[in-house]
């Protein structure tokens, strides 16, 4: 008894020893800087950026209300239930297009001959593994006033003057649609792979109707990968900052824009530090919605 | 029953889509490249192809030292993410549970589930304050910091390979040889390679790919491509900058075509 | 294997870097601001590597450098933010009086307010932030804020708006009758009304580059005047106007942080810049005039007579120079941006 309680603890150690250098790097890089801005988010902005070490809750009182500038009444804030609507809106608009486009394909992908599918999953993987930046500098010059979009619609006589599309809502959600999308194409395709497709064929043969076995058979099937995917698209799509910033034109801020502003000329850190707790708030209920859902997923199957 | 010649494989509209999709996917980096090999300076105007601007970009000595900054980083970030990595997935792999497991693996997880911005703010924060104590401010911190969020993906590739292995050629090594470290490296690291390639492979896209936490955390001199783009992004829009652009397209490419050659090899 | 390869390479690699030692200056400026060929010969005089790295507003640097640690050797804050640089200790004493080129400085901005004597700083260059226009476009006045705050039929949607916080908000307190950085309140609210009502009429409150007007995807901005030169020179229907409502005159000023690493390369900085040759490279890539004196012999005909680099004296009585405000007022300001910015 003795001896396998030691062989134990010795085990246990020599993991946690293993495991020790991973995890002291996130902690110190990852865990303990939120910390601070946990910190921070209590505190009282100082005059020119940086804190002071007084307690206060104004930060955190910023994120939802707003001291009327002129009346001191109180009120819901409007920009930033403005900035923070869109957030959520466009990430939602993001994970549905590219549901849309993104299910299909990895049905495609994944119904194709094993010697094709590598070709198939390799173009997805291209966009996948390339530059955020740089992919969101190509939709740019696609919907640019003098980009591809204009200049065809202008070449067919559909429009007599460029249309504006950059620093619109509609043009970041173009962006992140694009820059996101083989997110939702790889874990829908991963879950698709794992199908025997004989089991709907033979569905199919029973039950006779191709919408029943849509339903009954293959929308399980795939179920756990559009979960996947939306969160993997979502999320990410939430904290955007790069892709808003280019195609927003700093008149169509994402939260993400809405924090690096406090840090930078609004010279608000307690705020920034708020708005940044809550965004990620926001991330961890997707995120628990997720497995919640995956958890909750065989039962039904 | 066979006449109905059926084939659930065949979704109506699928196909359609999914050439919308690959079309849509491409075409915008399609015309980033042509763009690139355009003679004219002013993006928009064609002006006759040639090689100009990928001529100017690698005399220019800001893209220069940005490339080797990125590719130090990245490839110091991937290296640091994926021997931790591998260590902990030895750690968290093939036990009967041990106590922390759970920890463990949720701190693992953590910077996944956190946001670029909010990461990249946090450590602004506190690399201030390191900065300015220790008095350094070399690419240690872009080296560590880029570790940590490249971790996750390093350990996932290694992980799924070490629970998909095999160990009794490994208890068998144990047993004859006595010693376990030249049990691991004889045994478990040839089968464990290709997984750990492959979480190298990730977490070098991962550091390449980000722009946020560099733009934010990077001392004077310090910056990577896409922290370089993006300034260059809001000075000017010029051919240099797609030329730019599809050369780190291009680098993308090469790695995808390289992990999937080295995964075809080994299985 | 093929990752000890590319450790050890990386290892190599990362060891052959350029140390951050002896023979660097890291000089933090404005976008577009500095000259690649004064770097240029900076670099060859003295032997020095120089790093720059890029800002887009006086909040942002002043932000990143009161983080602490920025490693940065030299700033150029604007007149404005000066004082609360020198305030906080984010500046060294240098004394540039003492530089040998110090003798070049036009008596005008020396005993300066934020600095007299100039015991921190360096005049850069000065230039003033108004209006430009696309008169290829708009043939109407130029010379008022409505370009933006009640903008013409023919400029709506094609406005840019320059992200400098306290530039577009002081330019609407103006045109609305006010003072900048001024704690009345009804005054505030009468600016931010006026900029929310001309919000929908703008494309983009952005950075934008220089190619965006030059290729007419944009005709109109609020703008700095260096700034619409260069433009002007590769696209002639752009012009600029100076709002007769009110605009801002400012001055930026070239600094040592107090924890600059690289102190005697960012001295000898100073006073390079201080040499009428040297200035006169500043202003050629910025496109505004330098606070030295006999830098103007060294300076092209068509340069000197640019109308963006004189304010014409009609409009001499709008032009307001740039204040700082109070860390109130200023909250009020951030408030409106957010507003705007929404």
């Amino acid at each position: 008894m003795l001896a396998k309680d030691h062989a134990m603890r010795s085990d246990t150690r020599r993991r946690w020893g293993l495991a020790l250098p991973a995890v002291i790097i996130i902690t110190l890089f990852s865990i303990l800087p939120l910390v601070v801005v946990i910190a921070y988010s209590f505190l009282t902005p100082g005059d020119f950026g940086g804190v002071k070490w007084m307690l206060s809750f104004d930060g955190w009182f910023s994120v939802l209300f707003e001291r009327d500038i002129f009346d001191d009444t109180v009120s819901l804030s409007s920009a930033h239930m403005t900035i923070l609507g869109r957030s959520v809106a466009l990430s939602l608009a993001t994970t549905l297009i590219t549901l849309i486009l993104g299910v299909p394909t990895a049905w495609f992908i994944a119904t194709r001959p094993a010697g094709q599918r590598a070709f198939w999953l390799f173009l997805i993987t291209i966009p996948f593994w390339t530059n955020l930046l740089v992919r969101t500098i190509a939709v740019q010059e696609m919907i640019r006033a003098d980009g591809v979009f204009n200049r065809i619609l202008l070449g067919l006589g559909v429009i007599d003057a460029p249309i504006q599309i950059m620093f619109t809502n509609f043009a970041v959600l173009m962006g992140m649609a694009y820059v996101f999308l083989p997110l939702m194409v790889l874990p829908v395709y991963s879950a698709i792979e794992k199908f025997d497709f004989r089991l709907a064929e033979a569905g199919y043969d029973l039950y006779a109707s191709r919408f029943y076995c849509l339903r009954k058979v293959i929308l399980p099937m795939v179920r756990p990968g559009i979960i996947a995917g939306s969160i993997l698209v979502f999320v990410p799509a939430l904290g955007a900052y790069v892709t808003p910033r280019i195609m927003g034109g700093g008149k169509s801020m994402m939260l993400g824009n809405l924090i690096e502003m406090q840090f930078g000329q609004g010279r608000n850190w307690p705020l920034g530090a708020a708005l940044a707790l809550t965004l990620t708030a926001l991330v961890l209920v997707a995120l628990i919605w997720y497995t919640r859902l995956t958890a909750g997923g065989p039962r039904r199957g | 029953m066979v006449d109905r010649a059926f084939d659930i494989r065949r979704l109506p509209g699928a196909a359609t889509l999914a050439i919308t999709c690959f079309v849509i996917l491409y075409v915008p980096m399609i015309i980033l490249v042509a763009n690139s090999f355009n003679t004219g300076r002013v993006i928009g105007e064609w002006e006759g192809l040639s090689l100009r601007w990928y001529a100017a970009a690698l005399q220019n000595e800001a893209f220069l030292n940005a490339a080797a900054t990125s590719l130090i980083l990245a490839t110091m970030a991937a290296a640091v993410a994926t021997v931790t990595a591998t260590m902990a997935a030895l750690a968290t792999t093939r036990s009967r549970g041990f106590k922390g497991e759970g920890a463990i693996h949720l701190i693992l997880n953590q910077p996944i589930m956190v946001p670029e911005i909010v990461l990249a703010i946090a450590l602004l924060i506190i690399l201030a304050q390191v900065k300015q104590i220790t008095g350094y401010t070399g690419l240690g911190y872009l080296i560590i910091a880029h570790s940590a969020f490249c971790i996750p993906f390093a350990y996932m590739p290694i992980r799924a390979r070490l629970e998909g292995m095999d160990l009794t050629l490994e208890t068998a090594a144990a047993d004859l040889y006595a010693s376990r470290f030249y049990a691991f490296r004889k045994v478990t690291l040839p089968i464990l390679a290709p997984g750990i390639l492959a979480g190298f492979m990730l977490a070098f896209v991962i550091s390449l790919d980000d722009v946020v936490i560099s733009d934010f955390l990077k001392s004077p001199g310090q910056d990577t491509l896409p922290t370089y783009l993006l300034g260059e992004l809001k000075r000017n829009l010029t051919s240099e900058i797609y030329a730019i652009s599809s050369l780190l397209l291009l680098i993308s490419v090469l790695i995808v075509a390289g992990s999937w050659l080295v995964t075809r090899k080994k299985i | 294997m093929k990752t000890s390869l590319a450790l050890t390479t990386a290892l190599v690699a990362a060891s052959a870097l350029p140390a951050l030692a002896e023979g660097t200056l890291n000089i933090y400026n404005f976008g577009l601001y500095t000259p690649p060929d004064l770097i240029t010969k900076f670099e060859k005089a003295y032997d020095v590597k120089v790093t720059l790295t890029e800002y887009d507003s006086n909040e942002t640097a002043l932000a990143k450098i009161e983080a602490g640690g920025s490693g940065f050797d030299i700033v150029v804050p604007s007149a404005s933010v000066v004082p609360t640089y020198i305030e906080k200790g984010l500046l060294m004493q240098s004394e540039p009086n003492q530089m040998e080129n110090f003798k070049n400085v036009n008596p005008t901005w020396v005993d300066v307010s934020w600095d007299a004597g100039r015991h921190y700083t360096v005049p850069y260059v000065w230039g003033t932030t108004g209006v430009m226009v696309n008169k290829d476009i708009y043939a109407g006045d130029i010379n008022t804020s409505d370009i933006f705050l009640n903008p013409p039929e023919e400029l709506k949607g094609k406005i840019n708006i320059i992200p400098a916080m306290n530039d577009v908000i002081d330019m609407a307190i103006y045109s609305v009758g006010g003072e900048a950085c001024t704690t009345d309140k009804t005054v505030l609210k009468a600016a931010r009304d006026k900029l929310v009502a001309a919000k929908p009429y703008w494309a983009s409150i952005d950075y934008a580059s220089f190619e965006k007007f030059i290729n007419e995807d944009l005709q109109a901005s609020v703008f700095w005047s260096g700034a619409s030169m260069r433009i002007r020179e590769q696209n002639s229907g752009f012009t600029y106007g100076f709002p007769k409502e009110g605009f801002l005159k400012w001055q930026d000023n070239v600094a040592i942080l107090a924890d600059a690493p690289n102190v005697d390369n960012a001295k000898l900085f100073l006073n390079f810049i201080m040499d009428p040759e040297n200035a006169a490279m500043i202003s050629t890539y910025t496109g505004y005039p330098n606070g030295i004196v006999g830098s103007e012999a060294f300076m092209t005909p068509d340069l000197l007579a640019a109308p963006e680099m004189t304010i014409p004296a009609e409009f001499e009585a709008a032009a307001h120079f740039q204040k700082t405000c109070s860390p109130e007022v200023q909250e009020l300001y951030a408030r409106i941006w957010t507003d705007l910015t929404k």
